[in-house]
């Protein structure tokens, strides 16, 4: 796989195959930690940086040790074990270097361990038959498309605060109503062809 | 059925369990945060609202501050006295004088019923939204807007919008002092909990101009001021006010305003009743 390639294959990640809005992994965090844009950003660089070394190191320990040993059908479980391990880490780092954004992401950031958008994109590798480049590209593509997804709904839900919709569409209905839409526009790109 | 087919991915698991049991060991020696004993416990006797009435961010920033000495034990409003010795306990430190208890008076009398209208305001409904529209839809330029920003300000539900205007359930009313400095008109107040009276009104301008756009606006036309034997109300700015340490309650000022806004509370079966004198007209009705 060539360098163009990998462009494409992360432009592919970002915007056609977005994970929120056109695979629904991640809506948890997506709906959750949207409400201001600086807590979303945070919450989408965590999930990038977790995604990325989570894609490097399920690829390592897919290839060196479940393969060799034909246990590929534990693969899910021994992921399961690594994000977990690896969100457990990045946990103890922020609140070490970084206590603001710990502070801000409280429960979220644990609840990354059982994020479908991060074991999603570490299964996707083993799937497409990445290398290790490719995996850890693969993964901060699908990193930054959530982040884009998360900072921009977080930019819509800022209107809609002082939206007065009516009574049984307020909170919820209209967060849930706001991302369909936002979906919708995102399915714009799954025409683009790279031919 | 070979039993390496079991063994192996039991003793492979068993070693990835291990390696990363040991590594998350490490880094929790190497990342180990400090977090003092007190601040956690101080935590967990505060009321957790984090309403910020104390000025800090939250709960937790402001145990912090206390555990560090930057605020007293006393700087939680909403937790008030019982909150405070608790804390008190865990620092092993004296209360020492208690704030008064505070809550939160709307200043205002102008609803719907009393209060003319400039315009009808269609947009986002939000009152410093409105208050940039013009001043708001009210002619009273300190008059309540009544579109909520008080109601979402407050972390205790204890504020609803009635006919117009906000009202506090004192139920409810910590006394945070959130809605104090959400409201775009400053029209809240915080006033001592067991305050008998004030004035309802907080418009500033000259009696005739309120007597114009509000049926309930203060006039400043002094009769308060000269009636109160405890000189307790002074009129300053066309708009009355109440030295709430110097009232005693008698309720002369509350026969005597032409306008009838100066309301009362009285303590019955620990719930406050809050009243005001209306118009022989309003009586009828």
């Amino acid at each position: 796989m060539s360098f163009t390639d990998i462009l494409l294959m992360m432009f592919g990640a970002i915007l056609i195959e977005n994970f929120i809005f056109s695979k629904f992994y991640g809506c948890c965090p997506f709906l959750g930690v949207s409400d201001k844009p600086a807590n979303a950003l945070g919450m989408g660089m965590a999930v990038t940086f977790v995604i990325s070394l989570s894609c490097a190191v399920t690829w390592a320990v897919y290839t060196f040790l479940l393969e060799p040993f034909g246990l590929d059908y534990l693969r899910t479980i021994a992921f399961i074990l690594v994000i977990a391990a690896l969100v457990q880490f990045i946990e103890m780092f922020l609140r070490k270097f970084v206590p603001a954004l710990y502070n801000s992401l409280g429960i979220y950031l644990p609840l990354i361990t059982t994020n479908c958008a991060v074991l999603s994109s570490t299964l996707l590798i083993i799937e497409n038959n990445y290398n290790f480049i490719e995996s850890v590209c693969f993964g901060f593509a699908a990193g930054l498309g959530f982040t884009l997804a998360i900072v921009v709904f977080a930019g819509v839900r800022a209107r809609l605060e002082t939206a007065h919709p009516p009574r049984a569409f307020r909170g919820f209905p209209i967060t849930l109503v706001a991302a369909g839409l936002l979906a919708m526009a995102f399915s714009a790109f799954s025409g683009v062809s790279f031919g | 059925m070979d039993w390496l087919d079991i063994l192996l991915p039991v003793g492979i698991f068993a070693g990835l369990g291990l390696v990363f049991g040991v590594l998350l060991a490490i880094a929790s020696k190497v990342f180990f945060v400090k977090t003092e004993e007190s601040v956690a416990a101080i935590t967990e006797v505060l009321p957790g609202a984090n309403c910020g009435g104390c000025g800090y961010a939250g709960c937790a920033q402001l145990a912090q501050a206390i555990a560090d000495g930057k605020a007293p034990v006393t700087a939680c409003n909403a937790g008030g006295p019982d909150t405070a010795k608790k804390i008190a306990e865990i620092l092993g430190v004296e209360v020492g004088e208690m704030p008064t208890r505070m809550r939160a008076q709307v200043m205002c009398s102008g609803t719907d019923d009393y209060a003319k209208q400039k315009y009808i305001y269609a947009g986002v409904q939000d009152c410093i939204a409105a208050a940039k529209l013009g001043g708001g839809d009210r002619v009273c330029p300190n008059g309540c807007t009544g579109l909520g920003t008080c109601v979402k300000a407050c972390k205790f539900e204890a504020i609803s919008v009635v006919n117009g205007v906000a009202v506090v359930d004192y139920k409810k009313c910590e006394g945070c002092g959130a809605c104090v400095n959400a409201c775009p008109k400053h029209i809240i107040k915080l006033i001592p909990y067991n305050s008998e009276h004030w004035v309802g009104c907080m418009s500033v301008d000259k009696g005739p101009v309120t007597r114009k756009y509000c049926d309930v606006g203060c006039i400043a036309c002094k009769i308060c001021e000269k009636a109160c034997p405890e000189q307790a109300i002074t009129v300053n700015d066309f708009k009355a006010s109440i030295d709430y340490a110097k009232c005693i309650g008698c309720g002369i000022c509350v026969e005597k305003c032409p306008r009838h806004i100066i309301w009362s509370a009285e303590v019955q079966n620990n719930s406050l009743i809050i009243t005001r004198v209306k118009k022989d007209k309003e009586q009828s009705e």
